[in-house]
């Protein structure tokens, strides 16, 4: 941000205070980081933290993820809460190709992220098998704080994302 | 009549079909063969009044002849007596269904089904229940390893073996202390 005094915009008193200088990119990211919209994923006693996240004691709103959507075509980040059975596995990647872009993933706990203690024929080992997952969740289950701390690093990744600069070069590119 | 006077009634009525008997702790448990146990789960709930069919399972003996097993529980809510109902079952043998006797025994079945791969004759819907259609195993069976077998159906689903690490977890009942109690990976020679 350039103070804005330093700038053409200061040409008037009355709005020069009003006027913030930044990239499209982090404006962007400033958006889509503060309304995280999650698709509850819950599968297993991980949803019950999760529920526990989003009641008043520890309060997901204050962050701007308060917004549960059970349907994906409204989601923007699907947080996989329990073991993923491999039946189920089907279902969650469904789920997940019928959110739409941008999209993250969190795999909270030891089961969406490895399996956990189900070393079965029956358990998918780790979400990321199916799905690209941006924020693993340690904990069996995992505290809501731990959740919290999750969907936070979730924030500042998408801060640092070149979403438009990078349509941008795939748009250059596939014009030349 | 409680359990007991009902399996003497159960001996007079079928004769040789029930091979045998046991009381252990106040469970009775009849042998019977195959062939007559639908005939006789009949006669249990209409005439002995065993109007609940607590659950459906079944056993498999590897290594033994015949390898399968059917096991029945029942019990009654007018006269609080529980007696339990085993047959065997002969190679690649159907066993009849009992779910037009108790509605509740198609999900136990089809559980059978899928686990163990037994099939029941007269079902009305003989599919897999928890894993899904088109899976090849039967992951019950003693000759199933945990870790599963990878299988793979394009566009339906699939399954790789889990890693074991040093695994299967295996607890050592009655050691002295909960250390040695507790479930580790031990190596099975």
């Amino acid at each position: 941000m350039v103070a804005p005094a330093e700038t053409s915009a200061a040409y008037d008193s009355k709005i020069e205070g009003n006027i913030v200088f930044t990239k499209l990119d982090s404006a962007i990211n400033w958006m889509r980081k503060n309304s995280l919209w999650p698709m509850p994923m819950g599968l297993a006693c991980c949803a019950i933290e999760m529920m526990a996240s989003a009641c008043s004691r520890y309060d997901l709103s204050r962050f701007g993820m308060e917004v549960m959507r059970f349907s994906p075509r409204q989601a923007d980040v699907m947080i996989v809460a329990g073991t993923v059975t491999y039946k189920m596995a089907l279902a969650v990647k469904r789920i997940w190709d019928q959110m739409p872009e941008p999209k993250w993933c969190i795999a909270m706990g030891a089961c969406a992220s490895s399996g956990g203690m189900y070393r079965s024929y029956a358990v998918l080992q780790g979400i990321d098998h199916l799905i690209p997952v941006d924020i693993y969740i340690s904990g069996c289950p995992p505290r809501p704080e731990a959740l919290l701390e999750g969907l936070m690093r979730l924030q500042r990744k998408i801060e640092g994302e070149h979403s438009l600069m990078d349509q941008k070069k795939q748009l250059l590119a596939d014009l030349t | 009549m409680n359990a007991s006077q009902m399996v003497t009634a159960l001996k007079e009525k079928f004769g040789t079909a029930v091979l045998s008997n046991t009381e252990f702790r106040g469970e009775h448990t009849i042998q019977v063969t195959l062939a007559s146990a639908k005939p006789l789960l009949k006669y249990c709930r209409d005439e002995l009044a065993f109007d609940y069919l607590v659950d459906v399972s079944s056993l498999d003996h590897m290594g033994q002849e015949p390898r399968f097993e059917m096991v029945y529980e029942l019990y009654g809510y007018g006269h609080l007596q529980h007696m339990r109902v085993k047959a065997q079952i002969p190679v690649e043998q159907d066993v009849p269904t009992v779910s037009d006797i108790w509605p509740t025994a198609n999900w136990h079945e089809r559980e059978a089904y899928d686990m163990m791969g037994i099939k029941f004759s007269g079902h009305p819907d003989m599919r897999r229940i928890l894993m899904w259609e088109g899976y090849p195993y039967f992951p019950l069976r003693k000759d199933f390893p945990l870790a599963g077998r990878p299988t793979d159906l394009p566009e339906v689903g699939f399954t790789n073996v889990a890693p074991m690490a040093d695994g299967p977890f295996v607890t050592s009942a009655g050691a002295t202390d909960t250390v040695t109690r507790e479930p580790r990976a031990k190596r099975v020679e």
